[in-house]
């Protein structure tokens, strides 16, 4: 990809203060207090039904918060959306390439909503293709991609812009370990590209582990903890009198009993982007 | 103005280029039209019990038929939509910094141009059928007006149908109640004068009727427009406008 440096501004990429979200008798997402600093890659963990993905929806200006307050690239989300949306990129837990086009045609689509110059445009767009892999299917309709270059074809379509944020949600459910460390790859190239932040949600442990610099854990709406992921593993081993693995981890902060967690819908959700990526 | 624009552009572009790509729909919306046209119309025609006028019956149902399915096809738009955002699009699309009016507005001229598509059907059927229709640059121009009007106003309807209901399940079963009382409660088939005057009441607010009258007289050799053009377009480009505040507003909620 070409070699665009992003600014690095001082302060927090992502800062939220008591950023609360309510349906109804509901409280998705409770007092959510996070300081994500520019530069890093923050893993946020949860079972089903924690809030992480009505937490994303708020910081990508989704959704409205009932209360508290949160800036994205410096931006305050209720205040100013458009510029927050201008600064962000977002690859949803949701397969949002559009099948009925083509790849090219998906990143063409992207490169003017975000209002690319047509050179701009053309140039990223073939370079994106290049880096991707995905040159030679370009033409080719989406719904024929395998799940894995449609994960990094969203990838692409989020990063065009040259976002200085970056949400994923989910992004490798339901790929295989080879299309999983792909993504990976081209994920820590971009990072090292471009100096983004990222904010990743996951139930992967090795994801986390592998990708994060800092997580923060979510259970029912609240953040439990937050640290480095061998610090928590350390703290945790400790407290155990063992070596803690990320999973005993999760299981201890994300709530360690069977939980009846997540919606109808979430789980339909879940499990329809995993058929169609798998 | 250059980024409504641009950004209206951009997503009237992927709806037209997927309709290139699958013209099924607009094979499969032509039957309708056919049947109406060359089995109820001549039908209706022999039985000489609807008055039309200077007009045959045929010629007099031919711009209600083409109304008809341009709201046949534009009130499913809907459907279209929450496909969308059970996949995703939507939220891609609501991320991004382009202007809700623009995504709004470009889906409405997207319906607007398959409108016109189903225009042209239509009319290549009337001329089969020997219906005399008018010729002149100025009343075809200000057809293809109306049908992007009209087109444009039922899709944004549509559109914010999917935003309220949110399901497939049921907007299907809402689609198909709004279509056909809005389609028989209009001139599309029978002129205002011979119905009840409830029902007259309930034509006269249905912007279907204002579509219809507009296109009886820019169509139809001998046709004529019993409000005027200036207050069929006028209706047709005041609900649009109203359609189109209100579909802002709702379309976000999808990603809720």
């Amino acid at each position: 990809m070409d070699n665009a440096s992003p600014d690095t501004p001082d302060g927090f990429a992502i800062k939220t203060s008591a950023l609360t979200r309510r349906f109804g008798n509901l409280t998705a997402a409770d007092s959510i207090e996070l300081n994500i600093p520019y530069g890093e890659i923050y893993g946020l963990l949860g079972a089903n039904g924690a809030g992480k993905s009505t937490l994303i929806k708020m910081l990508t200006t989704l959704l409205s918060p009932t209360s508290g307050s949160a800036e994205v690239g410096g931006y305050d989300i209720t205040k100013s959306p458009g510029e927050v949306r201008r600064r962000i990129g977002y690859v949803s837990q949701l397969v949002s390439a559009d099948g009925a086009l083509t790849g090219y045609e998906n990143l063409r689509l992207s490169g003017k909503l975000y209002g690319l110059p047509p050179k701009v445009r053309s140039e990223r767009i073939a370079n994106a293709l290049e880096f991707m892999g995905l040159a030679d299917s370009s033409s080719r309709l989406v719904r024929t991609y395998s799940g894995g270059m449609i994960r990094r074809l969203e990838l692409a379509q989020a990063m065009l812009h040259r976002p200085a944020i970056l949400f994923l949600d989910e992004p490798t459910i339901g790929l295989d370990p080879v299309a999983r460390r792909l993504v990976w790859d081209r994920l820590l190239s971009l990072r090292h590209d471009y100096g983004m932040t990222v904010l990743i949600t996951t139930h992967d442990m090795e994801e986390a582990e592998t990708l994060s610099d800092e997580l923060a854990i979510m259970h029912s709406g609240r953040i439990s903890v937050v640290g480095k992921p061998a610090e928590l593993r350390a703290s945790l081993g400790a407290e155990l009198g063992r070596d803690a693995t990320m999973d005993d981890v999760f299981v201890h902060y994300a709530g360690g009993l069977i939980h009846e967690s997540g919606s109808f819908s979430e789980v339909a959700q879940t499990r329809r982007t995993a058929r169609r990526l798998g | 103005m250059e980024r409504l624009i641009r950004e209206s552009a951009a997503i009237v572009q992927v709806e037209m280029v997927k309709l290139i790509r699958d013209p099924t729909e607009i094979i499969s919306r032509a039957i309708q039209p056919v049947l109406w046209l060359v089995v109820f119309g001549q039908v209706l025609a022999q039985v000489r019990g609807i008055h039309t006028g200077q007009l045959s019956y045929i010629a007099f149902i031919t711009p209600g038929i083409l109304a008809q399915s341009v709201l046949f096809s534009a009130i499913f738009y809907g459907i279209a939509v929450i496909w969308e955002r059970d996949l995703g699009v939507v939220h891609k699309l609501l991320v991004s910094p382009a202007l809700r009016f623009s995504l709004v507005f470009g889906k409405a001229v997207a319906a607007g141009f398959r409108g016109i598509l189903q225009a042209v059907v239509i009319f290549l059927l009337a001329l089969v059928m020997h219906v005399s229709l008018r010729g002149d640059p100025l009343a075809i121009l200000a057809v293809l007006a109306a049908v992007m009007l009209g087109s444009g106003i039922f899709a944004t309807f549509s559109l914010i149908i999917a935003c309220i209901v949110k399901t497939r399940e049921r907007f299907m079963g809402i689609g198909q109640l709004m279509t056909m009382p809005l389609f028989f409660a209009s001139n599309a088939i029978y002129p205002l004068d011979l119905m009840p005057p409830w029902l007259r009441v309930v034509a006269q607010l249905n912007p279907l009727t204002y579509l219809i009258d507009a296109l009886r007289g820019l169509m139809i050799r001998g046709g004529e427009s019993v409000h005027g053009y200036a207050v069929d377009f006028s209706v047709l480009l005041g609900v649009f406008a109203l359609m189109l505040f209100i579909a802002v507003r709702l379309y976000p909620t999808l990603a809720e």
